[in-house]
């Protein structure tokens, strides 16, 4: 396990705990977002990133709504819904230093915000993409998102007649380059896996099962607390190294390690548990999540990473020095450069 | 008609490199010094479909269109018969021998030109006829109208770029073409082409080329757009003068970033994002997109976001006519987003405007902290146009109240200054920005779309809502010192005045000289921008009657004149029309006589 740092005490950048910390929620009480809004603040803490370095971007729901509870001393943007991704397409351009957290849910990313979300993912903005999905409508009072299952009856609603769009399969058609599924009643998973999307370079969508103890905890509803923990199948254990930490994963048996070398350095060591996994075999991702769907198993875990995928920051060339701080002498051109355009019109 | 002042019609089947021979044409004769339009009318297609070109020579620079033309090209079969009513009578017809047309008015002199001979007898090989025959009339008009075949060799060289092997083909054609004319065309009295001194060097473009390198000599650092006509040229100018213009030559890196985004509520989005992070940001689009963008306009408008949408204007509702002009989206633009709000619009009216207000809306949006909206059109943005030099900006970059991290310890430590996102410290309803980087601990802030205090703290109490929307109005009475001022002509007699914007300034300046020439004064003013300046207020009440001239149907600006003035509203009078073309100065004085009198005296 990571060591264990006293939560009081600062961190390498001289940051507490507390300096990571957002607005008390208005979200209801066992709500699994504020559960994942903690993890964001102990990964950030732990990761020693300094809030300032972080920007956060949202839709419109009650996800959208937890940017405001976590990282206060972070510019946030909490836009319009199913529209986050574009949002954060222009302004990460602003300053490359800076590290993006975008909170959505299954209603903002599935339903309104599909096509944003899977251009965000094939354009490989880096990007901590977070879908906080319990299958419904919590701010409008309990309608069926597109994540819901099929026959999930909700009062008022009656029988839900589709079958439900897979977030992780979505991403992972879209050439996500890190694509992640966790549970809010895993918080070590969740934190572990936080860590591992914010050192990614691309965009990492982590799709997390977060009940909405409102409207759709059922026992027998596949988002809620009770049917993920009687159903959920990690694919291995998780854990998040930074480049000058060493690993310990406890009980350390040759060949059931395995390591993905992240762009910074820094390492997920993924440890075996009943069976083999890889999470850089693409097709076996695809293969693993149709196999979810047919067997009910709430798979979680990494489930796909490809640390090297390019970035639509390589499709520029960009200076270090933030484009939002370049002098307006670098921004207009000379005069003597209209004369030449203008004896090219003529 | 007269000695350079009349016009010319070409009838073409779109694909077939008419564009070359029209372009070739018009280059000509912009090189001989005469004041030259262009203007192309096409389908919503890429090959196959009929497409009219016009040419309109004007010693006085009168360059709208024109109901009816002097001199007609026919080269399409298809619309041979039904081009005829575009010929003035008395009027010249050149027409492809191939085509056989039967009752050809006695009024029209027709000549029937050899195209496959003349082909034959200039060795063109025979791959490239499709593309060549067009160039048969550009021979036959050269001779006809007196083009010297010096200025046709130039015009092919910088079209082809200097390259011989398309060059020689082409002005062979143009050669023996010229030659056949002039042994067997009958030229015409005064209808042809004297070449004038050029007292300006002058240029030839188009308004979004125009429009793009305005905004990356305005600083621009971020563009996402979405392909559609007419606006597709704007941002991929972007893209083709990025290179040439926009590399530091430092580091070598890009300072302007285009995306291509997957539709415009992504494009406008990236924009918003990008705006609010401090870029200097602006998309382009056309009608249908501009309707896609309203959620988020109403966005960037309530969170006070900086930026530029460029709606190059073509004729809705719906799909349209994609392809034609119109400023249909005027009273759109104006009310676009729920709930009350306010935006900025720029009315650029020719190509030079497109280059000024590229940059300055840039300015305007960034010291507002508000979406500017620049309506151009069809007519202006994809058709060239003759015009000065591109004048470099007078005014430096105006980047607006943008705090970094000693700006704060500025205003805190020296001005004892509390800052607050939306609070407004200098009472012209502007509050002070920080943008996302800045690492001074009291800088982040949480921006939405709900309802927020002046410390940009969630809020849903009556009065923080109502103290902010009237803040956001103060701005729009500031704005009104910062956008660009109407043009006005006067004669002092006060009794009847014409009011346009865009585009369609210029055919009502030919029919203010058109009725001039009549004895009828008329005075004159051009809306540049909106919130509605004290000038545009101060005109209407000087004015017994002012016609609002432009080109939608039901008479937008003056409606939107009515209810900013209704003091005035009996004074004003509606000449409107959409059919897909601009308006043309005949037109503008027949209604103007039909509808004056009565008016007038009543």
């Amino acid at each position: 396990m990571i060591v264990d740092i006293k939560r009081s005490y600062p961190n390498a950048v001289g940051y507490t705990r507390a300096d990571y910390l957002g607005l008390p929620t208005t979200l209801c009480k066992g709500c699994g977002h504020n559960s994942i809004s903690n993890m964001i603040i102990s990964a950030c803490f732990e990761l020693e990133i300094q809030p300032e370095k972080i920007v956060k971007f949202s839709g419109i729901g009650c996800s959208s709504k937890s940017t405001a509870y976590f990282l206060n001393k972070s510019f946030g943007f909490n836009g319009l819904h199913g529209r986050m991704p574009s949002l954060a397409e222009g302004a990460l351009f602003a300053d490359l230093s800076l590290k993006g957290i975008g909170i959505s849910g299954d209603g903002d990313t599935a339903n309104i915000g599909l096509s944003q979300f899977k251009h965000l993912a094939r354009r490989n903005l880096p990007l901590v993409y977070i879908v906080e999905n319990n299958g419904v409508y919590g701010l409008t009072k309990g309608q069926f998102s597109a994540t819901a299952e099929k026959g999930l009856k909700l009062k008022r609603q009656g029988e839900n007649p589709y079958l439900p769009v897979d977030i992780a399969l979505e991403a992972i058609a879209a050439n996500a380059s890190f694509v992640a599924r966790s549970f809010a009643g895993d918080p070590k998973q969740v934190k572990e896996l936080i860590k591992a999307a914010i050192s990614h370079e691309g965009t990492a969508v982590l799709d997390i099962i977060s009940p909405c103890v409102t409207f759709n905890n059922q026992d027998y509803s596949m988002h809620s607390y009770s049917w993920g923990k009687g159903h959920e199948a990690p694919l291995h254990e998780v854990e998040f190294v930074l480049p000058r930490e060493e690993i310990t994963v406890e009980d350390f048996e040759k060949g059931t390690l395995r390591e993905v070398t992240m762009h910074d350095g820094s390492l997920i060591v993924f440890k075996k548990l009943e069976r083999e996994y890889d999470p850089t075999n693409r097709t076996e991702a695809i293969r693993m999540l149709e196999q979810a769907i047919r067997r009910n198993w709430l798979i979680t875990g990494l489930i796909y990473v490809d640390p090297h995928a390019p970035t639509i920051f390589e499709q520029y060339s960009l200076a270090k020095e933030p484009l939002n701080r370049l002098a307006p002498e670098k921004i207009r051109p000379d005069r003597n450069s209209l004369d030449k355009i203008n004896a090219s019109f003529q | 008609m007269g000695v350079n002042d009349f016009g010319i019609s070409f009838s073409t089947v779109n694909g077939s490199g008419s564009a070359t021979a029209n372009n070739t044409i018009l280059r000509a004769i912009h090189k001989m010094g005469i004041p030259v339009a262009a203007r192309n009318i096409f389908p919503s297609n890429i090959q196959g479909m009929p497409t009219w070109y016009y040419l309109r020579v004007n010693a006085q620079g009168f360059l709208g269109r024109l109901e009816q033309d002097d001199i007609q090209i026919a080269m399409n079969p298809e619309t041979a018969l039904s081009d005829l009513k575009k010929i003035k009578p008395g009027g010249l017809l050149l027409i492809d021998e191939k085509i056989i047309l039967k009752n050809v008015p006695k009024t029209i002199i027709m000549y029937s030109m050899p195209v496959d001979q003349i082909l034959e007898e200039s060795d063109s090989p025979a791959k490239l006829t499709i593309y060549l025959a067009n160039m048969v009339y550009v021979g036959v008009l050269a001779s006809l109208i007196g083009i010297p075949l010096e200025n046709n060799s130039d015009a092919l060289n910088f079209h082809f770029d200097f390259r011989k092997t398309a060059v020689e083909p082409n002005f062979r054609v143009i050669q023996t073409a010229f030659q056949w004319a002039e042994e067997n065309i009958k030229k015409i009295d005064n209808l042809h082409l004297e070449p004038l001194p050029m007292e300006n060097q002058k240029i030839m473009i188009d308004g979004n080329t125009a429009a793009a390198l305005g905004a990356l000599y305005g600083g621009l650092q971020y563009s996402a757009w979405y392909p559609i006509t007419p606006a597709t040229s704007l941002a991929e100018s972007l893209n083709e003068f990025i290179p040439q213009l926009r590399i530091d030559t430092e580091t070598g890196a890009t300072t302007c970033v285009v995306v291509q985004a997957e539709d415009e509520m992504a494009a406008i989005g990236m924009v918003v994002g990008a705006g609010w992070a401090g870029l200097r940001a602006m998309t382009s689009t056309s009608g249908p997109g501009l309707c896609l963008m309203a959620e988020t306009l109403g966005l960037a408008y309530f969170a006070e976001v900086p930026i530029v949408v460029w709606d190059v204007q073509r004729v809705g509702p719906s799909t349209g006519l994609p392809t034609h002009t119109s400023q249909g989206d005027l009273s759109f633009a104006h009310f676009i987003s729920h709930g009350d709000k306010d935006f900025i619009i720029l009315l650029p009216g020719d190509v030079a405007e497109c280059f000024e207000f590229g940059w300055r809306a840039l300015d305007i949006a960034e010291e507002l902290q508000t979406p500017v909206i620049v309506l151009s059109d069809l007519e202006l943005g994809m058709n060239i146009w003759v015009t000065d030099n591109l004048q470099y900006p007078h005014e430096g970059i105006k980047r607006g109240k943008v705090l970094w991290e000693k700006d704060i310890e500025k205003k805190v430590a020296v001005e004892k200054k509390k800052w607050g996102r939306y609070l407004d410290l200098d009472g012209d309803g502007i509050p002070y920005r920080t943008v996302v980087g800045n690492m001074h601990e009291g800088a982040a802030y949480f921006t939405r779309g709900t309802g927020h205090d002046e410390f940009a703290h969630y809020s849903e109490d009556d009065q923080d809502w109502e103290k902010n929307l009237l803040r956001l109005k103060k701005k729009f009475q500031k704005a009104k010192s910062l956008i660009p001022q109407p043009e006005i002509r006067e004669h002092n007699h006060n009794k009847v005045g014409f009011l346009t914007y865009g585009s369609t300034h210029i055919p009502v300046l030919e029919s203010i000289q058109i009725l001039e020439d009549k004895g009828i004064e008329i005075d004159y003013l051009c809306v540049k921008a909106l919130p509605f300046s004290d000038v545009v207020k101060k005109f209407l009440e000087k004015h017994q009657h002012v016609f609002v001239i432009e080109a939608n149907r039901d008479g937008q600006m003056k409606d939107l004149l009515t209810m900013n003035f209704p003091n005035c509203a009996d004074r004003l009078l509606s000449i409107a029309r959409c059919n897909g073309l601009p308006l043309s100065a005949e037109w503008i004085v027949n209604e103007f006589e039909k509808i004056s009198p009565l008016e007038i005296e009543k």
